[in-house]
């Protein structure tokens, strides 16, 4: 800020609230405008947020970074040709692309998938680059040793819902959904699990379990893979996810509480 | 029963009336995902003037969605009021819109016709409207409800504070709370989203909001913006419940999908008022609403989602709202895609709750995956504050950290209420002079340290002090 514009942008006297909330608080004014720092400030995070929607994902360097964690991959498509048609058309980005539900359907497999791991870039391909592949890396130290992941399959222009088809496709007894979620302002890269038993078409919300805002700045990955091996334990032994499966691993756990913000 | 018209040689077919509203909308996203969508420019003008001569008595006898299955359709039918109607009986739809325009539609004959109008009707009029036109209109409609202060007089624009925080903490809430009213908004309501569905942490935020408001003496009104069946539940156990929220749709079936019907709602609106706590009026109601709602839950029935929405104000007028707010962009690009459809969906809105006697304002809002930014969201809110509208949301720099959105922020308010000579609701003004958070030529004024509210804070807040 230069000695002139001091004079012409008021500041809030009540600065120290600030450490109360990340929300935009005493951010001063001009007039009764905002300042340019606070409109510059602002354009950037919509930026990032704006691009962490459009930019495709690079599914190479994924699959580098997922193989590095000792998972072999797969590739699949939905019926979404491009972002603009994802964006549209919401129940196409839920099924798969024809070759791909054949592709699937093809696949030989040495014995059945009880865990199968979809990465779908969904709203935010930031998220998935950033976090799956060191979600993944997590998960494995609490993964049962008997559970048979098969491959981690990555999904294309791909909504929460296509897991149940990639699932069923592949006879999983239980599929996760790791997904960049809508960004925020503030969080361009949240990353989302969806945990579904049994999945099949035609499945809804309330047949899943969902953890949130996986990312550094949210709940970390420790803590994410905790409380989804956890969930997927209890799923395994009640044989059902969604409104019936209560998350109670932060009770049985005391001690583990995450950090949401 | 079908309709058509003629167009040169072409002929355009109309299945029923609902398509003819359908393909009369101005394209949006949510249309075509409906499939309901008109097919071409030309079928879209053809449906328009097909429109144009149908008369306002067919919506009263051709209703789109059953009167036997649907109770939406039965509130409109049954409370329908002939003596407002009868003055407008003769028109047809494109007569309507002449008739709106004109001089002899002025503040006080619109009132009178009021209830003699349905949603259908006035989402049909819409459908004819040139934004300019939506804008006149809704200018000469006056809707104004009370509870702590007065909401809707001419020349008032409103702000909610919506001083959300990702994890409900009290401190965060109060701090956004302090800024927003420092900054003069919270007139409308001071309306908080909670992460949470505790009883006992919603009953918490209740006691948070109402000591502030108690604390400061602020001719304003609290809500909490949780399941309505929460809030009957939390008025039993004795929490300071000021305003009764709910959302809405225009079908059952989609309120069903809410978890909610009229009676329901009807049976919050005697709890709220059983506290008698406004001191005003009794408006105690406050509802959001938007586009696309009743899609999403698969409940529109090849109805538009605008005529939908337009339904939706038929209930929240029957609840007599002090506050009815339309959610523009909020539900994603599948529905609102861009700028353009999101600023005409809020012109819609707000003419179609103005005309049916609804206080309508809007939360002008987008999210980052709709092609949409600031300066669309500047030049929606400037339309709609010059056309009248009751309110607007007052979110710390427009950001939402809690509903990862983005809307409008106190200085959004400031800028408005300057550019457009718009003052706070009366009451709250005089208490925004009073705390000499404002001069008497309406500019909010410096605030010091030294002030009354930094030296006397929230008690959540004190430890910050």
């Amino acid at each position: 800020m230069t000695e002139k514009s001091k004079q012409i942008v008021h500041t809030d006297a009540w600065h120290q609230l600030k450490s109360f909330t990340r929300a935009r608080i005493a951010i001063g004014r001009v007039g009764s405008s905002l300042p340019t720092k606070e409109v510059l400030d602002f354009g950037l995070s919509h930026a990032m947020a704006r691009d962490a929607v459009h930019l495709p994902l690079d599914i190479n360097a994924l699959e580098k970074n997922i193989q590095a964690q000792g998972f072999s991959t797969l590739r699949a498509k939905s019926m979404a040709a491009d972002r603009a048609t994802y964006l549209l058309r919401p129940d196409w980005g839920r099924r798969l692309q024809e070759q791909s539900l054949v592709n699937l359907q093809n696949l030989s497999q040495p014995k059945p998938i009880d865990f199968l791991i979809v990465v779908g870039d969904g709203l935010s391909s930031l998220a998935v680059a950033r976090h799956a592949a060191p979600l993944l890396a997590e998960m494995r130290h609490y993964l049962p040793s008997d559970w048979h992941t098969g491959h981690v399959v990555i999904a294309s222009q791909a909504r929460v819902a296509i897991g149940d088809e990639i699932g069923q496709a592949l006879s999983a007894k239980m599929v996760v959904m790791l997904i960049g979620e809508r960004p925020g302002l503030s969080s361009p890269d949240s990353l989302g699990i969806y945990l579904t038993y049994n999945p099949k078409l035609g499945l809804s919300d309330a047949d899943r379990n969902c953890i949130s805002n996986v990312r550094p700045e949210g709940l970390q990955y420790d803590a994410a893979a905790k409380k989804l091996i956890w969930l997927a334990k209890e799923a395994m032994r009640i044989k059902v996810t969604g409104v019936a499966l209560k998350d109670e691993s932060d009770v049985l756990e005391i001690g583990t509480q995450t950090k949401l913000t | 029963m079908g309709y058509h018209y003629q167009v040169g040689t072409q002929t355009y077919q109309f299945v029923d009336l609902k398509a003819v509203l359908a393909k009369a909308t101005p394209a949006r996203s949510g249309d075509y995902l409906a499939g309901v969508a008109a097919e071409t420019y030309a079928e879209r003008m053809a449906a328009r003037m097909c429109l144009a001569q149908i008369p306002l008595k067919t919506f009263l006898q051709d209703l789109i969605i059953p009167y036997e299955s649907d109770e939406v359709t039965r509130l409109i039918i049954d409370t329908h009021d002939k003596d407002a109607f009868a003055e407008i009986s003769h028109l047809t739809v494109g007569d309507f819109r002449d008739w709106l325009l004109s001089d002899f539609a002025d503040t006080t004959s619109l009132k009178r016709i009021s209830n003699g109008i349905t949603p259908e009707m006035a989402a049909a009029v819409s459908k004819l409207m040139r934004n300019q036109d939506l804008i006149l209109v809704a200018k000469k409609c006056h809707v104004t409800t009370a509870f702590r202060n007065t909401i809707g007089l001419p020349g008032r624009l409103s702000v909610r504070l919506q001083p959300n925080h990702p994890t409900d903490d009290m401190r965060g809430i109060a701090a956004s709370m302090l800024d927003g009213l420092l900054y003069g908004a919270g007139d409308a309501v001071i309306g908080i989203n909670p992460a949470t569905d505790s009883l006992p942490a919603l009953m918490d935020l209740y006691y948070l909001v109402d000591e502030v408001i108690n604390q400061y003496e602020i001719p304003t009104q609290s809500c909490i913006l949780t399941h309505v069946t929460n809030q009957i539940q939390l008025i039993e156990r004795g929490a300071p419940v000021d305003l009764v929220f709910q959302s809405i749709a225009g079908t059952e079936k989609a309120n069903k999908s809410f978890g909610i019907d009229i009676a329901l709602l009807k049976e919050a609106q005697s709890a709220a008022l059983s506290l008698n706590r406004g001191t005003v009026g009794n408006n105690v109601m406050y509802f959001e609403t938007g586009q696309g709602s009743a899609l999403s839950g698969n409940a529109n029935f090849g109805v538009d989602q605008q005529t939908c929405e337009a339904r939706a104000y038929a209930v929240a007028r029957h609840l007599s709202p002090l506050l009815t707010n339309t959610v523009v962009g909020f539900i994603g690009p599948e529905y609102l895609y861009d700028g353009k459809q999101i600023i005409r969906a809020g012109l819609e809105d707000h003419f179609c709750g103005k005309l049916l006697g609804v206080p309508l304002g809007c939360d002008v809002c987008y999210t980052n995956h709709a092609e949409a930014d600031q300066d669309d969201m500047d030049t929606l809110m400037t339309l709609l504050a010059t056309a009248g509208l009751t309110f607007i949301m007052g979110i710390p720099g427009a950001d939402d950290i809690m509903l990862n959105y983005q809307t409008t922020s106190f200085h959004d308010a400031l800028y408005l209420r300057k550019v457009l000579g718009l003052k706070a609701a009366p009451e709250f003004e005089i208490w925004l002079k009073k705390m000499q958070i404002m001069d008497a030529s309406g500019h909010v004024r410096p605030i010091e340290q030294a002030h009354h509210m930094l030296q006397n804070m929230p008690k959540h807040l004190l430890s910050a002090a």
